[in-house]
C-alpha cells in the first residue's frame, strides 16, 4: 500500500525532502523545531482528516518560507482542498501539527486564522458588486468618525495608498462592478494584505481570467513575495506554476509525496509526481467502435466559452473529452444538450440533421446527459428515488396524463437491481443516499429515456472506487450495444482507461486528439495546460 | 449536514429517534389537529354540534380553496400575494352579473369569475415564468392593481340584491351539506389526485425541487410555473364567487389579507416555502387548524384582536417546528 514515490530514474538531482509516506507518521518524518528558522512562516506536518470514516487527507504537510511562492500540486482527490480548509480553520484536523510563525496553531474558525495573518483567495470570489472598491476592502472593519459614521474619505485614501504600495493600477472609488475578474482578484489580494496577512493562499487564481490579466496577477504576486509575504499557490496549470512559483509540494491520494525547489525539477517529472505510477491498474477497455458515425457535431461556438468545436462519436465508441476546469467542456456539453445557449453549431444524428434547442429536443433525439453536479443540476434531492428515475420518461409510464404507479414501481425496482442502488426503498428521498448511489440514480434516469447517445460530465466525481467501477462497466456495456458515449472527465486515469479516443480542450478550443491506445498522462496534461 | 439514512437493520438509538422524527414529520400536524379538536370539544359544549362543525367547514371552504391553489404555487417555489384582491375583483364582477331586475344565469357569473381570476393568474404567470420577475414583486404589484380595478369597477360600493339562484352557491345545501363545502371537497380531491397521480403533478414537484434538473429532464419548466399561477387565479375566482354568494352582496373590500391566511394554511401544513415538498392533504389540515382555532376562540368569546395575535403566533411556531425538524434530520 505504502509504495514509495518513485524518484525520477536517471535524474539524480538533490531531491530535497523526499519522503516515503509510512503507515504511521513518525520516525524520520518530522524534524521541525519551530522557532529555529525565522523565515519559516508556516510548517504543517502529518495532517490527517477523514470524513465519515473515509480519509480525505492522510499525511498533509507543507513548509512555507517568507518571500516564497510555493506551488501546492496534486490531482483530484489529492487532499489539497481539505488541507487548505484545515490551514484556514474551516475544518478541524484529526491529527497533525500546524506551526505558524513559530507558534503551534489550532484554529477553530477562519476568523482565527485570519487574525494570525493567514488569508485565502478562493476560486469563487465574493465581492459586494455595488459597493466601491474601498468599501469592499474595509468591509466589516470600516474606519469610523464620531464612533459610528463610516469614514469614507479615510477608506479611500487608505485603499489608494495600499494600491500604490502594491503597485496595483486600480481606482479605489469606483464600484466593484466596473472591474474585470482579474482586477477583482487583485482587490481581494489587497484586502488580504490590508489585514496584515503574510500568508496568502491562492486557489486556482487564473481559472477565470485570460492570459493578459494573468500577467498582471503574476506581477502582483511577485511584488508581494518580494515584500516578504509567503504564498501558497494552488493550480492545475503547470505553465503558471513554472512561471510564478519557486518551490513545490506534491500531494497524491491524500498523502504528501515530495517537496523541493522548482529549479531542480522539470515539467515531465512534476507531472509524473502528480499523476503517480500506480494509477493505471484498471485495464484499458477494448474498443467497440464500429466506425459508423452516431453523432456529428460541427461549428459549435459560444462567445467566451468555446469556439468552433467539431467532433464525431461513432456507434459503439466512448469519446473522452479532457481539459482543465474552465476549458469549456461542460459548457459545450450543455449547449449540445440544449440546456445552455450556443451562438452557432449544427448536429447530425445517424446522418440526419437535427435541431436541438431544449433538453426536450435532445431527449426526443435520443440524447441523455449526466450533468457535472448531481446535486445542483442532476437530481431533485427532495424527491424519491423512484420519482427521480422516471422523471424524464413519464410519458412511457402514463396514460391520459395519469402515472401508472404499478408500472413505475416495477420498473424502478428493476433499475435499482440493475444498478445495484443501495436504498432502503424506492420511496426514500434521494438526498439520503450516498454520492455513489445518487450517481447511479442519475444513470438509471438516463437509461429510462432509451438514449442512443449519452453525455457524461464527470460521471464519477466524488464517488468511491467501487461505485466508479460499476459506472465504468455500465458505460462500456452501453457503448458495446452500439450506442455512443461522450465522456467528459478531469481524471486522467479514468479517461485513459475508458475512452477509445480522447479530445483535449484548452481554453474553449480542441487542442488535440489522441487515440486511446497511444494516449498517455503526460501527453494529455501537455495538451491541456 | 449529510443525512445518512442507511439501510442498516441494526436498530440503534439514533435510528429510533430518527424513526420518531419521521413519524412526527409525517403525522405531527395531524396529531396537533386532533389534540386541538379534543381540547376544544371539552372547552365548549357547542363545539361538537353538527351545526357548528358545518359552520366551521363552510368558513374553511373559502380559505381552503385558496390554500389549495397556493399549495401548487408554493410547491413550484413561488408565492402569490395577489389572490385577496383578485378574489374581490371576481366577486364584484360576478355580483354585477346577477343583480338587478334581469340577472344572468349563475353559470355565466361562474364563468366570468373564474375567467377573470384565470386572466390575472395568467398575467402573474407570464411575468414570473417568461420574464423571470420575482413572484413576490409581481404578485405584490398585482395585489394593488386588482384592488384598484375592483374599486373602479364597483365605484367603491357594494353590489346588493344578488339573485337567489346565485346566492344558493354560497348559502344552499345539497343533502344537508353546504354547497361551498361540496365545492371545496371537489377542488381538494381533484388537486390531490392531480398532484399524486398525474404526470403534471410530478412536474410540479420536480420544478420546485430543482428547476435545473427538471429542465434537464425535458420538463417544460416555464409552462409548469405559468400553470400554477393560472390555476391559482382561477381558484381565487371560484373562491370570490362563493364568498360573494355567501355574503349576499359583492363587497369591493372583500378578501383583505386572505392571501396571508392561504399561505398560513400551506405553511402550517408543512409545505416547504422553498418548493418541492408538501401536499394538499397537509394544506387541508392546515386550513382546518386555522378554521377550528378561530371558531373555538369565537365560541369562547375571545376578541378577534386576540385571535389575530394567536393565529400569527401559531404560524411562526409551526414553521419553527418545521425548521428544527429539518435541522435534526
Amino acid at each position: 500500500m505504502a509504495e514509495p514515490a518513485s524518484h525520477g530514474e536517471g535524474k539524480p538531482e538533490r531531491t530535497p525532502h523526499v519522503h516515503v509516506p509510512p503507515a504511521s507518521a513518525s520516525s524520520t518524518a518530522s524534524q521541525e523545531d519551530p522557532g529555529a528558522d525565522a523565515d519559516l512562516l508556516l510548517a504543517a506536518t502529518s495532517i490527517s482528516k477523514a470524513f465519515a470514516g473515509v480519509p480525505a487527507l492522510i499525511d498533509g504537510r507543507i513548509r512555507l518560507r517568507r518571500g516564497s511562492v510555493h506551488a501546492l500540486c496534486g490531482g483530484n482527490g489529492a487532499g489539497k482542498s481539505t488541507f487548505l480548509g484545515i490551514l484556514m480553520g474551516l475544518q478541524r484536523a484529526d491529527a497533525g501539527t500546524i506551526v505558524v510563525k513559530g507558534k503551534v496553531a489550532h484554529y477553530a474558525s477562519a476568523a482565527e486564522a485570519l487574525a494570525d495573518g493567514i488569508a485565502i483567495i478562493t476560486q469563487e470570489l465574493s465581492p459586494v458588486l455595488d459597493m466601491t472598491v474601498a468599501e469592499n476592502i474595509y468591509l466589516g472593519r470600516e474606519p469610523r468618525k464620531l464612533g459610528w459614521i463610516a469614514d469614507r474619505a479615510k477608506m479611500e485614501s487608505d485603499a489608494t495608498a495600499l494600491f500604490a504600495r502594491l503597485g496595483f493600477d486600480i481606482d479605489a472609488r469606483v464600484p466593484m462592478r466596473s472591474l474585470s475578474v482579474a482586477k477583482i482578484q487583485l482587490v481581494e489580494i489587497a484586502k488580504a494584505i490590508s489585514r496584515e496577512s503574510d500568508i496568502l493562499i491562492m486557489d486556482e487564481p487564473t481559472s477565470a481570467i485570460g492570459e493578459k490579466e494573468a500577467a498582471t496577477l503574476f506581477k502582483a504576486i511577485q511584488s508581494l513575495a518580494d515584500q516578504g509575504v509567503g504564498i501558497i499557490y494552488v493550480s492545475h496549470r503547470l505553465t503558471d506554476i513554472f512561471q510564478i512559483a519557486d518551490s513545490y509540494t506534491v500531494f497524491r491520494d491524500g498523502r504528501f509525496i515530495e517537496t523541493g525547489d522548482l529549479a531542480d525539477i522539470d515539467r515531465q517529472r512534476l507531472i509524473s509526481l502528480i499523476v503517480g505510477r500506480d494509477l493505471r491498474e484498471q485495464e484499458a477497455r477494448q474498443s467497440t467502435s464500429t466506425g459508423a458515425p452516431m453523432i456529428e457535431v460541427s461549428g459549435f461556438s459560444r462567445a467566451g466559452h468555446f469556439e468552433d468545436i467539431a467532433l464525431t462519436v461513432a456507434k459503439g465508441e466512448i469519446l473522452g473529452l479532457y481539459g482543465l476546469m474552465g476549458a469549456g467542456r461542460s459548457e459545450f456539453a450543455n449547449a449540445l444538450y440544449g440546456n445552455d445557449p450556443k451562438d452557432s453549431g449544427s448536429v447530425r444524428i445517424e446522418g440526419q440533421p437535427v435541431a436541438i434547442r431544449s433538453p426536450a429536443d435532445a431527449l426526443a433525439n435520443g440524447i441523455a446527459i449526466v450533468t457535472e453536479d448531481r446535486k445542483q443540476t442532476g437530481l431533485v434531492l427532495t424527491s424519491s428515488v423512484s420519482e427521480n428515475i422516471v422523471i424524464a420518461a413519464l410519458d412511457q409510464f402514463s396514460r391520459l396524463g395519469f402515472v401508472d404507479g404499478k408500472k413505475v414501481a416495477g420498473n424502478v425496482d428493476e433499475q435499482i437491481q440493475r444498478f445495484r442502488i443501495r436504498t432502503a426503498s424506492r420511496d426514500l428521498a434521494v438526498q439520503s443516499l450516498s454520492g455513489g448511489n445518487q450517481q447511479k440514480v442519475v444513470l438509471a434516469r438516463c437509461v429510462e429515456t432509451n438514449p442512443k447517445i449519452l453525455i457524461c460530465d464527470e460521471p464519477t466525481r466524488g464517488i468511491d472506487e467501487g461505485a466508479k467501477r460499476e459506472v465504468y462497466a455500465f458505460l462500456s456495456a452501453f457503448a458495446a450495444a452500439g450506442n455512443a458515449v461522450l465522456m467528459i472527465s478531469s481524471e486522467i486515469p479514468e479517461i485513459l482507461a475508458n475512452a477509445d479516443r480522447i479530445l483535449v480542450f484548452r481554453r474553449g478550443r480542441i487542442a488535440g486528439e489522441l487515440a486511446g491506445a497511444e494516449a498517455t498522462q503526460e501527453a494529455l496534461v501537455h495538451l491541456a495546460s | 449536514m449529510s443525512t445518512e439514512l442507511t439501510t442498516n437493520a441494526t436498530a440503534t438509538a439514533g435510528a429510533r429517534s430518527q424513526a420518531l422524527g419521521r413519524f412526527l414529520s409525517r403525522y405531527g400536524i395531524l396529531l396537533s389537529f386532533i389534540i386541538l379538536f379534543v381540547i376544544l370539544s371539552f372547552a365548549h359544549p357547542n363545539f361538537l354540534s353538527t351545526a357548528n362543525l358545518m359552520n366551521v367547514l363552510r368558513q374553511v371552504s373559502i380559505n381552503g380553496i385558496l390554500a389549495i391553489g397556493m399549495t401548487f404555487v408554493i410547491l413550484t417555489g413561488g408565492i402569490d400575494l395577489s389572490i385577496g384582491s383578485v378574489l374581490a375583483l371576481t366577486g364584484v364582477v360576478a355580483g354585477s352579473l346577477v343583480t338587478g331586475a334581469d340577472p344572468y344565469n349563475p353559470a355565466i357569473a361562474f364563468l366570468a369569475a373564474v375567467g377573470v381570476g384565470a386572466l390575472f393568474g395568467a398575467a402573474n404567470g407570464t411575468l414570473i415564468a417568461r420574464f423571470l420577475v420575482p413572484a413576490f414583486v409581481v404578485t405584490l404589484g398585482m395585489l394593488s392593481m386588482a384592488r384598484g380595478a375592483t374599486l373602479l369597477y364597483s365605484n367603491g360600493r357594494p353590489i346588493p340584491n344578488l339573485s337567489p339562484e346565485f346566492r344558493w352557491l354560497g348559502q344552499g345545501f345539497v343533502l344537508g351539506i353546504p354547497v361551498p363545502v361540496i365545492v371545496f371537497a371537489i377542488v381538494f380531491f381533484a388537486a390531490w389526485i392531480t398532484l399524486r397521480y398525474t404526470v403534471y403533478g410530478r412536474w410540479i414537484y420536480a420544478v420546485g425541487g430543482n428547476v435545473k434538473s427538471a429542465k434537464t429532464s425535458g420538463i417544460p419548466t416555464r409552462t409548469v410555473i405559468f400553470s400554477a399561477y393560472l390555476l391559482m387565479g382561477a381558484l381565487a375566482g371560484l373562491a370570490g364567487l362563493i364568498l360573494t354568494a355567501r355574503t349576499t352582496s359583492a363587497l369591493p373590500q372583500a378578501g383583505l389579507g386572505y392571501e396571508l391566511d392561504a399561505i398560513a394554511a400551506v405553511v402550517i401544513g408543512g409545505t416547504s416555502l422553498t418548493g418541492g415538498v408538501g401536499s394538499v392533504v397537509y394544506t387541508l389540515i392546515g386550513a382546518l387548524i386555522i378554521g377550528v382555532i378561530s371558531n373555538g376562540l369565537d365560541l369562547m368569546g375571545v376578541s378577534s384582536y386576540y385571535q389575530q395575535i394567536i393565529k400569527g403566533a401559531i404560524i411562526v411556531v409551526a414553521v419553527l417546528i418545521d425548521r428544527s425538524r429539518n435541522m435534526n434530520a
